[in-house]
């Protein structure tokens, strides 16, 4: 009985030991499969990948600056235009209305953003937005293409708002009370006090915050894909249309059929992966410092 | 000074005012999104859309059954993937807080959460559809599962280091084999929580589109074999919203309600569960 029972026991440890060492795996095996999956590509352009400016499968040609720029432009657009609404969203759930009807509707509703899909967005842009951004151009006398970077980069601010102001409102949680009140027993104002004690305390977690909702706007794919155009060109202005690294290979994967061509999407995907990755853990990094910090 | 104590509460309003606006104006895209999606996609939808098979350009009553049995194939298949697997790693995640290991796991589980969807597709693609040689449903319910994974194993860590330890302490002094604690006594303590964590990851892959572009791929006709492509609902709304006939993109709408209407009814429900269910301590 005894021994069985000890026997059972070193199984089931072995075996909770043995899932989480697969999920290891699974991310080391993720990395080295995109790795020798592009070692065709990485071998015939070398660093030109990165910068050169020519994407072009007739001839053979492959490089993914132009890209690269697309996915920068549009994520960073993106991050601008959504700050001030997730900053305000999180400092109103943080600070001004903890509990009440206005912060569990204002919750309800960021939730139900959150879990709105990514195709829906798209598609919801293609036919709503895009003719709106078009109508825009021509009054501003710009070439009406509709689709391109800006209008990407406003349907991804709105994706990520929620995703960010969720981290947003848990870092201003963490600011110490006894600061807070401090502040206000001087006689502070709710503004001073969030200009003077709350900014400046939740700095590093808000900048931490605005990473990782880089990190997802740099991978998002579907509702990029769908308002940006598919341009394989260095992008003029945030109007016309470009391409992103991830839309680029949603566009292009099912298209590739010879080994070079596949070789070099599967390069974009471990240079997003490793971007992406880096983001990740940086701002991970930080927030845990400063949540350790307060405890 | 009066002066300054006027300036000073009206800088106060200003500043409350304008992030009271900001707040709101922030949930606007949200009922713009769901009206539009409700007025074009509901008058669609009637029994005949949700049983019929698509139906070419121009032929009336085109349905979307075929998509809707994809999708349910497809979180099963990722659901057996990622459910057994992500619950023991929590297990273990909690039970080993401070091992080297279960640092490098937790970093990877983090890792994993953050990679680019389109990125798990060309994974699946590659360890899938590739050696198998055609696109399936088993590859695309792979890649779904990797996907879903990461939330799974957050939850039940985040879920089994709420439970109090005292739970564990009596079962260990009753004799209870560590084991069988985890098992009989931990396991179901904390299922609510694991459930909330599946319910959230099942609404997160079911509106994916991006892993399921090369790997499920889509398909026009009723597919069971998992072995062979299926079609989905995302990527339906997809490949219809993209195609140029009004018929194909009225079908779009009015699947984009019953997706929508799925995720967040699953995520409602895995509120109430979460809510039901709460551990107290």
């Amino acid at each position: 009985m005894k021994k069985d029972s000890l026997k059972s026991e070193k199984i089931f440890q072995k075996t909770i030991c043995f899932s989480g060492v697969i999920i290891l795996l699974l991310l080391l095996g993720i990395f080295f499969t995109l790795l020798f999956s592009s070692l065709p590509s990485i071998k015939a352009f070398g660093l030109k990948f990165i910068t050169g400016r020519k994407w072009d499968p007739v001839t053979g040609n492959f490089a993914a600056f132009p890209f690269l720029v697309g996915t920068l432009l549009t994520s960073f657009l993106a991050l601008a235009i959504s700050i001030p609404f997730s900053l305000s969203l999180a400092l109103l759930l943080g600070e001004y209305s903890k509990g009440g009807v206005v912060s569990s509707f204002l919750t309800g509703m960021v939730e139900l953003l959150a879990g709105i899909p990514s195709v829906i967005y798209g598609f919801w842009g293609l036919f709503i937005l895009v003719p709106v951004i078009r109508f825009i151009e021509l009054k501003l006398g710009l070439i009406p293409y509709g689709v391109g970077i800006f209008t990407a980069s406003l349907i991804l601010s709105v994706m990520i708002i929620p995703y960010s102001a969720s981290l947003g409102k848990e870092v201003v949680n963490l600011v110490p009370r006894d600061l807070k009140e401090a502040a206000y027993s001087l006689g502070g104002t709710k503004f001073e006090v969030i200009k003077r004690v709350i900014l400046p305390y939740a700095r590093s977690g808000i900048f931490a915050g605005i990473l990782l909702s880089l990190g997802r706007a740099l991978g998002e794919t579907m509702a990029v894909t769908m308002v940006i155009g598919n341009s394989h060109f260095l992008p003029g202005s945030i109007f016309s249309p470009s391409n992103t690294m991830a839309s680029v290979i949603a566009n292009e994967f099912t298209e590739a059929v010879d080994t070079l061509y596949l070789s070099s999407l599967i390069e974009i995907g471990l240079l997003l992966f490793l971007i992406t990755t880096i983001v990740n853990i940086a701002g991970r990094y930080i927030i845990n410092k400063v949540s350790v910090e307060v405890r | 000074m009066r002066d300054k104590t006027l300036f000073r509460i009206m800088q106060d309003r200003l500043f409350k005012s304008v992030v009271m606006s900001l707040a709101f104006l922030s949930t606007l895209p949200l009922l713009f999104i769901l009206f539009y999606i409700f007025k074009n996609g509901i008058s669609v939808i009637n029994w005949k859309f949700l049983v019929n098979l698509p139906k070419p350009v121009g032929e009336i009553s085109g349905g979307i059954s075929n998509a809707i049995v994809g999708t349910s194939i497809l979180v099963l298949i990722s659901c057996i993937v990622s459910v057994p697997l992500g619950i023991a790693s929590g297990i273990y995640l909690s039970e080993y807080r401070k091992s080297r290991l279960s640092y490098f796991v937790r970093l990877s589980v983090e890792v994993l959460q953050g990679v680019p969807s389109i990125v798990i597709g060309i994974i699946a693609y590659l360890w899938i559809v590739k050696p198998v040689g055609s696109f399936s449903a088993l590859a695309g319910g792979i890649a779904l599962g990797i996907m879903m994974l990461p939330v799974i194993v957050r939850s039940t860590e985040e879920t089994l280091k709420l439970i109090p330890y005292y739970l564990k302490e009596a079962s260990l002094a009753l004799g209870v084999p560590y084991y069988r604690t985890i098992l009989k006594v931990i396991l179901p303590t904390g299922l609510s929580g694991i459930m909330t964590g599946i319910l959230l990851g099942i609404a997160r892959i079911a509106g994916e589109t991006a892993p399921l572009l090369f790997t499920a791929f889509g398909n026009p006709f009723m597919n069971v074999n998992i072995l062979k492509p299926v079609n989905s609902l995302p990527l339906l709304i997809f490949n219809y919203a993209m195609s140029p006939y009004a018929d194909w993109q009225k079908i779009a709408w009015g699947a984009s309600v019953v997706l929508v209407t799925m995720v967040l009814f699953l995520n409602l429900i895995a509120k109430m569960v979460a809510k039901k269910w709460k551990i107290v301590s």
